[in-house]
């Protein structure tokens, strides 16, 4: 991983997808294989290029869903219905297509697994993609750092990775998640739908007190609102990372 | 709070793209403000031709980034002592 620290010029290049699997009903992971991966840090993104016949390109950024594992790297895509690039990505490409990345990029949005301080992850849909590679690495690693996941979605059907969020709670390596579900919630949920709010904080997340590196990650006003939420509870704002993703369009 | 805006870590690529080094957690000074700032933690807006990256304090302009086909356009007037980490082993 230390590789991932000596860069040069970043430059496109192609990677080839191996697997699509698809993670909800809107979501797809894309599986890419790419022969000299340098390695990537957990919270780092690639930025995507999709280039038309006549010549028009276009960029976005996704963030890495995977562990560094090496020539391996998955992103998850959410469908945006009348977006660009996403329907692309979620829909169209499949298995031995190219596709053109540039990364790893960021080096402030990252969570290395020497870290030993309790890490709170909060996501927001799709946001929950580079905490997911936290996670992974924490595991992968046989880091011990406490990790705690609050994650809001919109319902049951829409959360990515539920069997392996399952999994890794239930295996007693001190990783804890929390669902906020803000419009649909399974039979006997004790909270009705609704937002991260004040109360939820307290009840799921780490205290002021343990000193928690926190990251946050969804729309803009999802992130803005839950950062707004975690200095007023009292956490240093230098403790605090976001990474917003884009216009808020339909909270998650 | 406007919602038209990401983090300056999603220009990361972007100043990559120029410069060798990893520029999202250089650290610079806002020249309007004084404020000190990783530039993952600007405000940036892509709507606008290129990349406009305001202070997160005062929202003046902190970097603005076009880029064309073989050329780039750099604008770093907002930001003073920029410092950041080099590769190890340089
Ligand atoms: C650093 C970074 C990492 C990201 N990682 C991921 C990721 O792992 N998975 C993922 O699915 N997306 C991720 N995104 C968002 C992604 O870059 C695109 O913005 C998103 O896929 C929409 O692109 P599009 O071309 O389909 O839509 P566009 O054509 O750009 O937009 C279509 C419509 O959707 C709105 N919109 C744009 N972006 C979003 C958004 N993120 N949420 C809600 N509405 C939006 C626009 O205002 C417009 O109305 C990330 C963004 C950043 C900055
Ligand atoms: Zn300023």
């Amino acid at each position: 991983m230390a590789r991932a620290t000596v860069l040069g010029r970043l430059t496109w290049r192609v990677a080839t997808v191996a697997a699509v699997r698809d993670e909800t009903q809107n979501a797809r992971t894309i599986v890419l294989d790419l022969p000299d991966w340098p390695g990537h840090l957990a919270g780092q993104h690639v930025d995507v290029r999709l280039t038309a016949p006549d010549g028009y390109s276009t960029e976005r950024s996704y963030s890495i869903a995977s562990a560094p594992e090496g020539n391996r790297l998955e992103l998850t895509v959410d469908l945006l219905p009348d977006g660009e690039v996403s329907p692309y990505l979620a829909r169209v490409l499949s298995a031995g297509d190219p596709l053109e990345i540039r990364g790893p990029i960021g080096g402030w949005f990252v969570w290395r697994p020497e870290r030993p301080e309790p890490v709170q992850l909060i996501a927001g849909g799709s946001g929950v993609v580079p905490l997911m590679a936290m996670i992974r690495t924490r595991e992968a690693g046989g880091a011990r750092a406490p990790f705690r996941l609050l994650y809001s979605t919109r319902g049951p059907e829409a959360a990515f990775y539920r069997d392996e969020l399952r999994r890794s709670s239930e295996n007693g390596s001190g990783l804890s998640v929390t669902y906020a579900y803000t419009r649909e919630v399974p039979q006997d949920w004790e909270r009705p739908p609704g937002r991260v709010d004040a109360g939820l904080l307290a009840q799921a997340a780490w205290a002021p007190e343990r000193e928690p590196i926190s990251f946050v990650c969804g729309p803009t006003g999802f992130v803005e609102n839950v950062a707004d939420l975690l200095v007023s509870a009292g956490h240093d704002p230098a403790r605090i990372r976001t990474e917003r993703f884009g216009p808020s369009g339909g909270q998650p | 709070m406007t919602e038209d805006h990401i983090d300056g870590n999603a220009a990361g690529g972007a100043l990559r793209d120029i410069f060798t080094v990893d520029l999202t957690a250089a650290v610079g000074r806002c020249s309007s403000c004084s404020q000190s700032l990783a530039l993952a933690e600007a405000r940036l807006y892509t709507q606008a031709p290129g990349l406009v990256a305001r202070c997160p304090g005062c929202e003046e302009v902190v970097f603005r980034l076009v880029r064309g086909p073989g050329r780039a356009w750099l604008d770093m007037r907002g930001v003073t002592c920029v410092q950041f980490e080099l590769p190890t082993g340089s």
